[in-house]
């Protein structure tokens, strides 16, 4: 479904700030993976994720999504495949448009934008069933202004938003990590029931190892640009932290530093 | 100071604060929908009227005299778009370069500073001759109120689209929207054309109205159009909440200042000083959202429930 080859990403080439963020990634998923990414801070993780969508070209190396090579298509162009969840509650939904709208320029993803009406009155009972969903009480709101929601809500919103057209790939990048401890495991609860019901492979980012253990089928570390550990199967079933502690030991030959960020 | 004098001067503040209504509007488009201060309208307006009187003077009439301004407009959007999207120049920046190359423009499509037209030579839409005592079907108020009103039923029609809403969400979140794979470039060129396109039709307006055109005429056209827009959002804000209502309140706003400025001009004040007067009034409200939420309000928690 999704194959990177041999990318690499370098912030402020050739400057004191020079980081390289990304260095020869190799990644393929299987359709239907659930893959759980984790590392600490400047890992790559995002950077991972950013790269897939096109956020700015890379350096080197190719992105493949279905077969098809995107590596050179921009954003815009690339979210046809992809559903895109982001940290911050604010930047998946366009606050000043109403619940319905943001939801009616989800559903259009991929299409060119015509002189068409922007919202037709069937898709209404279609947002309302799916808001309904949610469990937020959204269904009744349509028209409510996006910025009126809380982070959570918007987080879930976003959520449906993303996955409203199936996308070849949903990628969440720690889409959970500015809510409070209720509504992360809320939305989690949401991102598991829609992964699960639309069969979606998904790459989601977390900085919770627990929450990167129960989820998926397939878990990754990331370290200074490199993916550092793979583990699927049966093998990811029966992992605990502990485990992971240890195989990360192991791997960077460095003392786990009981990394706040890591543990979450 | 002869009340009477303020009395006759209002319907003349009437059809020019509806002229620069249009104008005002595509300032909205750029300031409010698209989320960025666009300084390409002072050069357009004069493009806008020196197009306009140029074809007529060449025999043209008023119509296509009127859509040659448009078009005029909308190219010098777009090329304000190309230098900001295209070029990546910030687009306070962008607008103003294309705004002084129009300067060179406008002066090459008038061939000198200034250009008259004479309304009793040509049949010209609107005029201030023709505020009083015309037939009502000739009143510049009357024509200047319909076409704003056509221009409004176009504008909420198109902002329904499915590229309107695009275009919308473009200003509001353009990560966002290209997340939701719109094209935000060329978006935000087509938002500058529009806008550029109705500020050069309000420029085609005015020179009409005053019988010339001038290359001086829209220097300082931004600070009325954020002015206008200032006015009908703190006047009309609570009322009009449908997008349609806003442009209307924003025209509105547009009038409401040629108010203000005839009863500033009947009480006396130097002319000379009007323009540092609007500066000043646009200065203080565009701070008030800042002042409001430094001073008035107790910072809202991020995220939560």
């Amino acid at each position: 479904m999704l194959e990177i080859r041999n990318i690499s990403k370098t912030f402020n080439p050739g400057t004191v700030n020079e980081k390289r963020a990304l260095r020869n990634v190799n990644l393929t998923l299987e359709d239907g993976d659930f893959v759980t990414v984790i590392g600490g801070n400047g890992a790559g993780k995002s950077t991972m994720l950013n790269a897939i969508a096109g956020v700015w070209p890379v350096d080197q190396g190719q992105i493949l999504i279905d077969g098809k090579d995107v590596t050179k298509l921009p954003e815009y162009k690339r979210a046809a495949f992809l559903g895109r969840v982001f940290q911050d509650p604010m930047n998946g939904t366009a606050a000043t448009m109403g619940i319905e709208e943001n939801l009616a320029l989800a559903l259009r993803r991929g299409q060119s934008r015509t002189l068409r009406a922007g919202i037709r009155n069937q898709e209404r009972e279609v947002y309302r069933r799916l808001l309904s969903t949610l469990g937020l009480g959204l269904e009744d709101r349509l028209t409510s202004k996006v910025g009126l929601l809380s982070g959570g809500q918007r987080q879930a919103l976003t959520l449906l938003m993303a996955t409203l057209k199936k996308p070849k790939l949903l990628l969440l990048d720690e889409h959970t990590a500015a809510l409070d401890p209720k509504t992360a495991a809320k939305v989690l609860e949401t991102t598991e029931m829609i992964v699960n019901r639309d069969r979606l492979t998904t790459l989601m980012i977390t900085h919770n190892m627990k929450d990167a253990i129960i989820h998926g089928n397939r878990l990754i570390m990331m370290m200074d640009g490199n993916i550092i550990l793979d583990i699927r199967g049966g093998e990811k079933k029966s992992l605990t932290v502990e485990d992971l502690l240890h195989k990360f030991e192991e791997v960077s030959g460095e003392e786990f530093t009981s990394d706040k960020a890591i543990l979450g | 100071m002869n009340i009477m004098n303020l009395i006759n001067a209002l319907p003349g503040a009437v059809a020019q604060g509806l002229i620069w209504g249009i104008m005002a509007i595509g300032v909205y488009i750029t300031f409010r929908i698209l989320d960025i201060a666009d300084l390409t309208v002072d050069g357009t307006l004069c493009t806008g009227g020196a197009v306009c009187i140029m074809l007529m003077q060449s025999g043209q009439n008023v119509w296509v005299a009127m859509a040659g301004a448009l078009a005029a407009g909308m190219l010098a959007g777009m090329a304000t778009g190309l230098l900001h999207t295209f070029m990546g120049i910030p687009a306070i920046l962008a607008g103003i370069l294309t705004q002084l190359g129009l300067y060179s423009v406008n002066l090459k499509i008038m061939g000198k500073a200034n250009q008259a037209i004479n309304v009793d030579k040509f049949d010209l839409m609107v005029s201030l001759r023709y505020i009083k005592g015309v037939p009502f079907y000739k009143n510049t108020i009357l024509i200047v109120a319909s076409v704003i009103v056509v221009l409004i039923l176009i504008l909420y029609w198109f902002f329904g689209t499915e590229l309107g809403c695009s275009l919308r969400a473009t200003g509001c979140n353009d990560r966002m929207a290209r997340a939701q794979g719109i094209n935000t470039d060329l978006n935000r060129v087509l938002g500058l054309m529009i806008s550029n396109g109705l500020v050069a039709v309000s420029g085609a307006l005015l020179g009409q109205y005053q019988g010339f055109a001038d290359v001086n005429m829209g220097r300082g056209a931004i600070v009325i159009g954020l002015a206008a827009v200032i006015i009908g959002e703190a006047v009309f804000g609570r009322v009009f909440r449908n997008f349609g209502f806003r442009l209307l309140a924003v025209a509105f706003g547009s009038i409401i200042y040629y108010f203000v400025l005839q009863i500033v001009i009947w009480l006396g004040v130097d002319t000379d000083l009007l323009k540092l007067l609007s500066a000043a009034v646009v200065a203080v409200f565009l701070a008030i959202p800042t002042w409001k939420s430094r001073y008035f309000s107790r910072t809202a928690g991020k995220g939560g429930v």
